[in-house]
């Protein structure tokens, strides 16, 4: 025998209690790792936002366009490596429930200012000679079935219309967690195509040296503080995060429901533990007696409710990891829904102090446990 | 060979030296011990009797480190165990004594065998030296058959002859019994006595027994009597 098998005889003393316990630990688990994939996808824009990378949009509101032709000056401003206009495009594939982001970028630059888009050099080349070509992404193909050269048509909501567009490349990205849920398609087409012409959501910067992103930043809005179009600069992390928060705090709103879930979790557990403990005060004596030290006891108890923790922590972080591997189930609106590597460590942390945290009242009662009033009660 | 007078034993095993143990109820303190002398030779088998309360499972407690007196002192095999603090008076404990309960106090969910290597688990024996070691002690007490049997799965006197091998197993000092019979039938009650008085003359353990059976004192070799916290009276048991 060793301790471990002690330990585990102890655990499954009373099965419904154990699995009822390891339950608890379970959907806790589930529901934490269910609440970070969440998190990481409405954080997954600020996460891939690019340090050398500045967002130029209209002062006033995201929706209001900026001119073109801002783009010649924003690129004689010292500093900058490069400058490319872009603009949602807002179509809907089929039903209104396939949601997926379409972006219009110009080409030029787009390689440059996006270097963690992965895509063969000839699929690239045909997009690029293909002014109604688009780039999607894997994850985007799987979900539709899609293939290289498809024709796929979009019907329009900002610009009416149905537009159609050659599938010309699969991008991937350098991180494999993150979103390749998205279209590019070309601003020329866009531009070309709809009635006002000359109009960019916003431009996308790079500069030569992040450190001096800010006083671009100031730069640009300083070149066009007397104009009618007036513009707000920012990182694109800053960018991203403005865009977060116009739906509301939800890391705050994350963290209040993971919180209520552990409290909930701790009392529970803690209140199995301790009545576990309890029922065994004869044995705990007996344990002492025949020469179990005060510290062993502790820690042979404490174990008992770790491995309760890590058993039902570990099932639900493994079936959470499963469910998000089946990607986005919302059909669009979580298109980074992933646990990292990080995530998966930091909820095992998590586990182990729930474990502790639910243990350690009734184990350090067993610790003190006088040995002749143990034995009274047995 | 037993005193109880305090006078110089030096060949004394266990020296017990003006002994008391007082319980506070409230205002109220009640006097278990009261100056208790005791001297204890190597091999000894004594029982101890008298009424309920008079203190005899206290001074059990005392004598195996599980209770510590008031005053006094108490000496095994040259450690004076008074002073000893809780993880020294553990290890001293797990390799002095060996208990055996009226209620036998096995661990529901370990089998015979895992209940008798659990105090081997406090050595240095690797898995297969403590696996001699139990089988030893399963053939001393008969019961090499139930090695795998839970103890819902014995007769009260198989669990108590378990829990005698769980005593043994680590080859204590002496073992302390506190009632061993007091829950069995007369014909169990008459094997586990048996088996002591076997461990005692054929393996000359020391061992020292509580019991309210006068039939399971005669078989010690002294029979001391307590009441109302004082050792009053020593005889001679059945066995001399």
């Amino acid at each position: 025998m060793t301790y471990r098998k002690l330990i585990l005889r102890n655990i499954g003393r009373k099965k419904t209690r154990m699995l009822l316990t390891i339950g608890s630990f379970s959907v806790a688990m589930f529901l934490f790792g269910l609440l970070t994939a969440i998190q990481n996808a409405f954080y997954q824009g600020v996460e891939m936002a690019g340090a050398d990378r500045l967002i130029v949009r209209h002062k006033t509101s995201m929706v209001m366009p900026l001119p073109y032709a801002y783009k010649e000056k924003i690129g004689r401003i010292p500093g900058i490596a490069a400058v490319q206009a872009a603009c949602w495009f807002g179509g809907v594939y089929q039903e209104q429930k396939n949601f997926f982001p379409q972006f219009a970028f110009e080409t030029e630059e787009f390689r440059r200012l996006y270097p963690e888009y992965l895509m063969p050099n000839e699929q690239w080349k045909a997009y690029a000679e293909d002014l109604q070509g688009c780039l999607a992404g894997s994850k985007l193909m799987k979900r539709f079935g899609w293939k290289l050269g498809d024709k796929i048509a979009l019907r329009g909501t900002i610009y009416p219309g149905n537009w159609e567009f050659n599938i010309r490349g699969v991008f991937e990205n350098t991180k494999q967690e993150d979103d390749t849920g998205a279209m590019f398609l070309h601003y020329k087409y866009l531009d070309e195509s709809r009635p006002i012409k000359g109009l960019v959501a916003w431009f996308v910067v790079k500069v030569e040296k992040p450190e001096n992103a800010l006083a671009v930043a100031k730069a640009i809005d300083a070149e066009f503080s007397g104009a009618s179009f007036r513009t707000l600069t920012e990182t694109e992390q800053a960018f991203q995060t403005d865009f977060v928060k116009r739906l509301g705090n939800i890391k705050l709103i994350l963290m209040i429901i993971g919180g209520v879930v552990f409290l909930t979790l701790l009392l529970v557990t803690g209140s199995t533990m301790a009545m576990a403990i309890r029922e065994r005060t004869g044995e705990i004596g007996v344990m002492k007696t025949l020469g179990f030290s005060d510290r062993l006891v502790l820690a042979l108890l404490l174990s008992e409710s770790m491995a309760f923790a890590l058993i039902g922590g570990g099932l639900g972080l493994v079936l959470i990891k499963l469910f998000t591997l089946g990607g986005d189930p919302t059909g669009g609106m979580l298109r980074s829904f992933h646990l990292s590597s990080l995530d998966m460590a930091f909820g095992v942390v998590i586990t182990l102090a729930t474990g502790i945290g639910s243990g350690i009242v009734p184990a350090l009662g067993a610790m003190r446990l006088n040995i002749v009033d143990a034995l009274r009660r047995v | 060979m037993v005193r109880i007078d305090g006078g110089q034993s030096n060949n004394a095993l266990i020296q017990v030296r003006n002994v008391e143990k007082l319980y506070h109820r409230g205002s109220e303190t009640i006097r278990v011990l009261d100056g208790l002398n005791l001297d204890i030779e190597q091999g000894e088998f004594v029982a101890f009797m008298g009424p309920s309360g008079s203190g005899k499972t206290t001074l059990l407690n005392l004598l195996g480190g599980i209770d510590l007196p008031s005053s006094g002192s108490i000496t095994v095999a040259g450690d004076e165990i008074t002073h000893m603090s809780g993880p020294l008076l553990a290890d001293w404990r797990a390799r002095h004594v060996g208990f055996v309960f009226q209620l036998f106090n096995l661990i529901p969910v370990l089998t015979a065998f895992e209940n008798i290597e659990l105090p081997l688990l406090l050595t240095k024996l690797s898995a297969k030296e403590r696996r001699q070691h139990v089988e030893t002690a399963l053939a001393l007490v008969a019961l090499t058959d139930r090695m795998d049997h839970y103890p819902r799965q014995l007769s009260g006197g198989q669990e108590q002859r378990v829990a005698i091998a769980r005593a043994i197993v680590t080859d204590p000092t002496f073992l302390l019994c506190d009632e061993p019979t007091g829950d069995l039938d007369r014909a169990s009650g008459n094997e586990i006595m048996d088996l002591l008085e076997e461990l005692s003359s054929g393996h000359a353990k020391t061992i020292l027994m509580v019991t309210h059976d006068p039939a399971a004192a005669k078989r010690a070799h002294t029979v001391l009597h307590l009441d109302k916290g004082v050792l009053v009276e020593a005889g001679q048991g059945g066995r001399q």
